[in-house]
């Protein structure tokens, strides 16, 4: 609703985006722009088709510091961070002792020392606890509530940022750099949250609105709220923390077993190590797919998934509809026999089944801009330049 | 063709004889943003006012639509199957969802008129 929520923190954007005409909603404890007056269909294309401006100024951005600030986090995510290159970034999770997800994040090395985190803005503050209780304290974590957070995302989006700043379209997919832009000191890492190639960009919260409205003054960018984000990631098959993905839920139902590293599954020392690799090893009883329902009835999050006889297998945990499809889209959980692409579903919606059918995720192909790796041998290694 | 008369829950109805249709505002559209899915009553179907009679959905959310009257469904905008945005294009006309045999006209009376409607909606604002 429009009206104020004096309970509700504030982006440095807030003004801007009331200037757009944005229509607010609270979300995460923030007051965010759900959409702009061009709505949230025309938002999604938009990003689609050239480059749509995203303030995620509600995630937390964090620093750690100190050494061996890698071996510490390793003890509480199953990714390689250890190895992770400088100014690389990397897709990761916080797991508990039963191997539930306490959160996704993302990971980026500055340098030796240090590494810059982005989680989700509901887990903020329980994160930052999680990680103070459990690791060295030796070891800085820094909540850098200075700074904001824009997302440059869609196909011309790179075009843009080298208006501003030409080593931009040097990063490859996942690389980080330090770059001015607008006249602030910003780390840009090639990264996103639509499936379209792009860069969030974390600036400080003074300069912010200046960025972002020296971004919006490119006739290819529009910008585009919470909406058309939601659309967009769960077209490119991404989870949303807290609804796709929690506590009770591992990386390997979740479809997410890409992201424990050889070298972890190898040694462990993750939080859930014994439940995560036996799950590895042996499958598990759900599995994570996506859905497409037949007709144009979206499949909403909490919806029932049956099998052709009418037994339940399963639950939806996002659904709507997919703009750059033109028809419902889902994802949810069902039974791992039912979870190979093809198999054919039942979706019950307001008490009618409606029939679907699991498919490969993701629905919109992803367009990042990856680079060939380096020439020299081995693994995920630098790529920037 | 009497004039529309709307409710608190933002549909309107307009009365031809005894056949009523029913829509949603133009408010109640702006608000939901686009609309991807309507879902319509079977024809034939009685339904009693301010009772659940059709579902529209956006990108975002599934909102449910009330009768504004009671009465018995006998047509639904077929058309809202194909092309669901007409209900963001054109509201109050080729969007509407459905058409009632009213039951009783005095519920007609307990409605807001245009200019009530909207000093309502600039109450709520």
């Amino acid at each position: 609703m429009p009206a104020e929520h004096p309970a509700l923190k504030r982006t440095p954007l807030y003004p801007l985006h009331r200037a757009l005409g944005a229509r607010m909603v609270a979300f995460a404890g923030y007051e965010m722009p759900v959409h702009y007056p061009a709505g949230i269909l025309a938002e999604h294309l938009h990003t689609r088709s050239r480059a749509g401006l995203f303030d995620v100024s509600h995630m937390g951005q964090l620093r750690l510091g100190g050494a061996d600030a890698g071996a510490a986090l390793e003890r509480l995510v199953p990714g390689d961070i250890c190895g992770l290159p400088p100014l690389r970034v990397r897709y990761t999770l916080l797991l508990n002792e039963a191997g539930g997800i306490v959160d996704d994040l993302t990971v980026t090395r500055l340098d030796a020392q240090n590494l810059f985190l982005v989680v989700n803005a509901a887990t903020a503050e329980a994160d930052f606890d999680h990680l103070r209780a459990r690791i060295d304290p030796k070891i800085a974590i820094e909540r850098l509530a200075d700074r904001a957070l824009l997302a440059l995302q869609g196909p011309l989006a790179a075009a843009v940022l080298a208006r501003l700043a030409p080593e931009a379209v040097g990063l490859a997919f996942m690389g980080a750099l330090e770059m001015p832009l607008a006249g602030q000191e910003c780390l840009v890492t090639r990264s996103g949250y639509t499936g379209e190639d792009g860069f969030e960009i974390s600036v400080p919260a003074k300069g912010a609105a200046a960025l972002a409205e020296r971004l919006l003054a490119e006739p290819d960018v529009a910008p585009a709220g919470l909406g058309a984000r939601d659309s967009l990631r769960l077209e490119a098959g991404l989870c949303l923390y807290g609804q796709d993905i929690d506590a009770t839920i591992t990386p390997v139902e979740a479809d997410l077993s890409w992201t424990i590293a050889a070298r972890r599954r190898r040694t462990g020392g993750f939080p859930g190590e014994a439940v995560v690799l036996d799950q590895l090893a042996h499958g598990t009883r759900r599995k994570r797919v996506g859905i497409r329902p037949e007709g144009r009835a979206p499949a909403r999050a909490g919806t029932p998934i049956l099998d052709t006889d009418g037994v339940r297998i399963g639950q939806v945990t996002s659904g709507g509809f997919g703009p750059s499809l033109g028809a419902p889209i889902a994802m949810g959980y069902v039974e791992a026999a039912h979870a190979a692409a093809g198999s054919a579903v039942l979706l019950e919606v307001r008490g009618t089944a409606r029939p679907g059918r699991v498919v490969p995720l993701p629905f919109v192909p992803h367009r990042y801009r990856r680079q060939p790796p380096a020439r020299s041998a081995g693994g995920d290694g630098p790529a920037v330049g | 063709m009497a004039a529309p008369r709307f409710t608190t829950d933002h549909e309107w109805v307009r009365l031809d004889g005894d056949l009523a249709t029913v829509g949603i505002s133009d408010y109640a559209q702006s608000q939901l943003g686009d609309v991807v899915y309507v879902e319509l009553p079977e024809i034939g179907r009685r339904v009693e006012q301010g009772k659940e009679i059709a579902v529209v959905e956006s990108v975002k959310a599934a909102s449910d639509v009330y009768a504004p009257v009671s009465g018995e469904v006998v047509a639904v905008n077929t058309a809202l199957a194909e092309d669901p945005a007409k209900v963001n294009a054109d509201p109050m006309g080729e969007g509407w969802f459905l058409q009632l045999r009213l039951a009783d006209p005095a519920e007609l009376d307990g409605l807001m008129d245009e200019a009530a409607y909207r000093r309502f909606i600039e109450e709520q604002a």
